[in-house]
């Protein structure tokens, strides 16, 4: 009986593999519309910025980075990149464990949460911090009194950051943690090792392609991220103004080439960020395909 | 090492997974915890092994309570049934991770740890093959390093979960047997979960048969096979048939006849007799016998399994005969289990 149903499988096959391969200038098409779509929606753009960037030749790009005002916003962005990135890392670390080792009520509700900020217009994210600290926000007389200020400086910014890009690395590594389950740590146990010496010689190493990946892209989305710093930043030039902010600034007063040459810098970091990743696509491919959650 | 479970139970979330379970293991003693799944089996390796703590009761290695030790402290080899090997170390760095992350004074030098390695993967078999990485070996490999790993903290015990489970039945025979020898060579009291009986029967010392969160019966595989004390024994063991039967006179009866059974001891009323297909004698006339209509007969290996249909209730039961048999051709057949046990019903 299973002998002639292999048999017939096997053509069946065939047939199946040239039905789902598109005739010709159907491929052609589909190809072409695709590169057209890249083409107009991120090459062009790209082309644009660095364009606009150097249109007034190298010494006004060069010049308009060495601004005081665009230093300012530079190093204010790395600051906070420096600061939410880290924090992201150990929180996110934290959450994947919670939620991929052990049972507990309410996990449902938790691994929604982490969602949150990807749902949530980021406008949004930074107006709780202005209704939670600002003058007449919840906390913000307390504040007041004791001196500290978080909204209009750089503590409301790391917190927005923080608050957006929360789910990068938690994402990464909350599948590839489930995948994994508990059996090499409790192997680590049962040969002697402490919580710490599993964590560092077992989980690490298993789950380090994943983090990296999220810190990637946290890291690009807390250097780029808009809205909600706009809300609680203030916009004090050389004070709270990071590269975005201070690209729509300049922008904003026609100076094209001093916003076009610091969107240039985050133009950058993209496809910097791009280029690692691919090559760590390409290094641990099947490792990190397996860790993709989108 | 001596292993003493006492009055051990556990609960996973108020269910109970199992029930005042007792055992003693021996120093030295290879024994099999047998069961289907959900019997519970894993959970106790895994309590033996403190990855569990018991909800109530007590383990003893040797002398020494270890019910409240942390599985590092207990010094136990676990082999885990997806052999759980570290992916991203070599075959020698596996094997010396116990020792690796020992402390102080404890902690071999280096080239020690190397040296240990080696030696154990000489033991299982795989030398030259230090350098590799798990992904990089057969399925029985893996099983081998992940057995040597457990080996290289000389473990008071060595617990096995499911070890041949993942494995096809060439290779599962073939290292069946190499466990043995390893175990006959160095000797540790080693416990391993199957629900192979084959398996359980022919590698250990002592089987435990486990259901629904109980021991069964404790005993070698003579014991467990000869004499089952329980129905579930009786058909989770080997093959079995059954048949409702009753007791009066200390005679068993199956509807209004009595079948030549004795039961002198048994209490009288309704029973389940329990038999081995192929222990059964065969009768030619019947004064005093089971005798039942042919409803099948097949072929299985060197012998033919006839399926009898008894009485007016037709109930079923299977019997071995000799292929050659010339019962096997008549559409009545008259046996006498040779050897029976009856279980009253409850």
């Amino acid at each position: 009986m299973a002998d002639p149903e292999i048999k017939s499988y096997e053509p069946h096959h065939e047939s199946q593999s040239a039905a789902v391969t598109e005739s010709r200038p159907v491929r052609i098409t589909l190809t072409t519309v695709t590169l057209v779509f890249l083409g107009i929606f991120l090459l062009l753009p790209l082309i644009i910025v660095f364009k606009e960037a150097f249109a007034k030749g190298v010494g006004a790009y060069f010049q308009s980075l060495g601004d005081a005002d665009t230093r300012s916003a530079i190093r204010l962005t790395l600051l906070v990149a420096a600061i939410s990135v880290p924090l992201n890392l150990v929180f996110g670390l934290s959450a994947a464990w919670a939620i991929a080792k052990f049972e507990f009520k309410g996990k449902a509700f938790l691994t929604t949460l982490i969602d949150l900020p990807f749902s949530v217009s980021p406008v949004i994210s930074g107006l709780v911090y202005v209704l939670l600290f600002g003058a007449q926000g919840l906390l913000g007389e307390w504040l007041n009194a004791h001196g500290i200020q978080i909204l209009f400086a750089v503590p409301g910014i790391v917190l927005a950051t923080v608050f957006v890009t929360f789910p990068f690395v938690a994402r990464e590594l909350i599948p590839l943690m489930q995948e994994q389950g508990n059996g090499d740590e409790e192997a680590a146990l049962s040969l002697g090792a402490n919580g710490w010496q599993a964590f560092w010689y077992v989980t690490l190493p298993n789950i380090k392609w994943g983090l990296l990946y999220g810190v990637l892209l946290c890291n690009a989305r807390a250097m780029g991220e808009f809205g909600a710093v706009s809300v609680v930043s203030g916009h004090i030039r050389g004070l709270t103004n990071t590269m975005p902010l201070h690209v729509e600034i300049l922008y904003n007063e026609y100076n094209a080439v001093g916003a076009f040459a610091v969107a240039s810098l985050l133009a950058g970091l993209a496809l910097v960020t791009l280029v690692l990743k691919t090559l760590l696509e390409m290094r641990y491919g099947p490792e990190i395909a397996a860790t993709r959650g989108h | 090492m001596e292993v003493r479970v006492v009055n051990v139970r556990k609960e996973f979330e108020r269910f109970p997974a199992l029930h005042d379970v007792s055992l003693d293991i021996k120093s030295g003693e290879l024994i099999a915890l047998l069961g289907p799944s959900g019997s519970g089996k894993t959970t106790l390796l895994r309590l033996i092994a403190g990855l569990e703590r018991p909800t109530k009761g007590a383990i003893f290695f040797g002398e020494e309570d270890a019910s409240q030790k942390s599985i590092q402290e207990r010094n136990v080899g676990f082999v885990f049934q997806h052999y759980a090997l570290f992916r991203h170390m070599t075959v020698a760095d596996n094997i010396g991770f116990g020792l690796k992350v020992r402390h102080g004074a404890a902690r071999p030098r280096a080239q020690e740890i190397r040296r240990r390695a080696l030696e154990l993967l000489d033991l299982v078999q795989l030398s030259g093959l230090e350098k590799r990485y798990p992904a990089q070996l057969s399925g029985g490999q893996r099983q081998r390093v992940a057995l040597a790993r457990a080996m290289a903290i000389e473990p008071k015990v060595l617990l096995l979960d499911e070890p041949f489970g993942a494995l096809d039945a060439q290779v599962r025979r073939e290292l069946r047997r190499w466990l043995r020898e390893i175990h006959d060579r160095t000797g540790h009291t080693t416990v391993f979960v199957t629900h192979d009986q084959e398996e359980a029967l022919e590698l250990a010392d002592r089987v435990v048969v486990m259901s629904q969160g109980r021991i069964e019966q404790v005993g070698t595989a003579d014991d467990i096979y000869d004499t089952p004390n329980s129905p579930f024994v009786y058909s989770f063991i080997g093959e079995s048939s059954s048949l409702p039967v009753k007791v009066e006179n200390g005679e068993v009866w199956i509807a209004d006849r009595p079948i030549g059974l004795e039961a002198p001891h048994a209490p009288t009323g309704e029973a389940v007799l329990y038999f081995r297909p192929h222990d059964v004698d065969l009768l030619d006339g019947c004064s005093g016998c089971i005798a039942g209509t042919v409803a099948a007969s097949r072929r299985v290996a060197g012998t033919r399994r006839v399926e009898l249909e008894i009485g007016g209730e037709r109930q079923r039961v299977e019997i071995e005969l000799p292929i050659d048999h010339p019962a096997a051709q008549k559409s009545r057949v008259a046996f006498r289990p040779r050897r029976w046990k009856l279980f009253p019903t409850a």
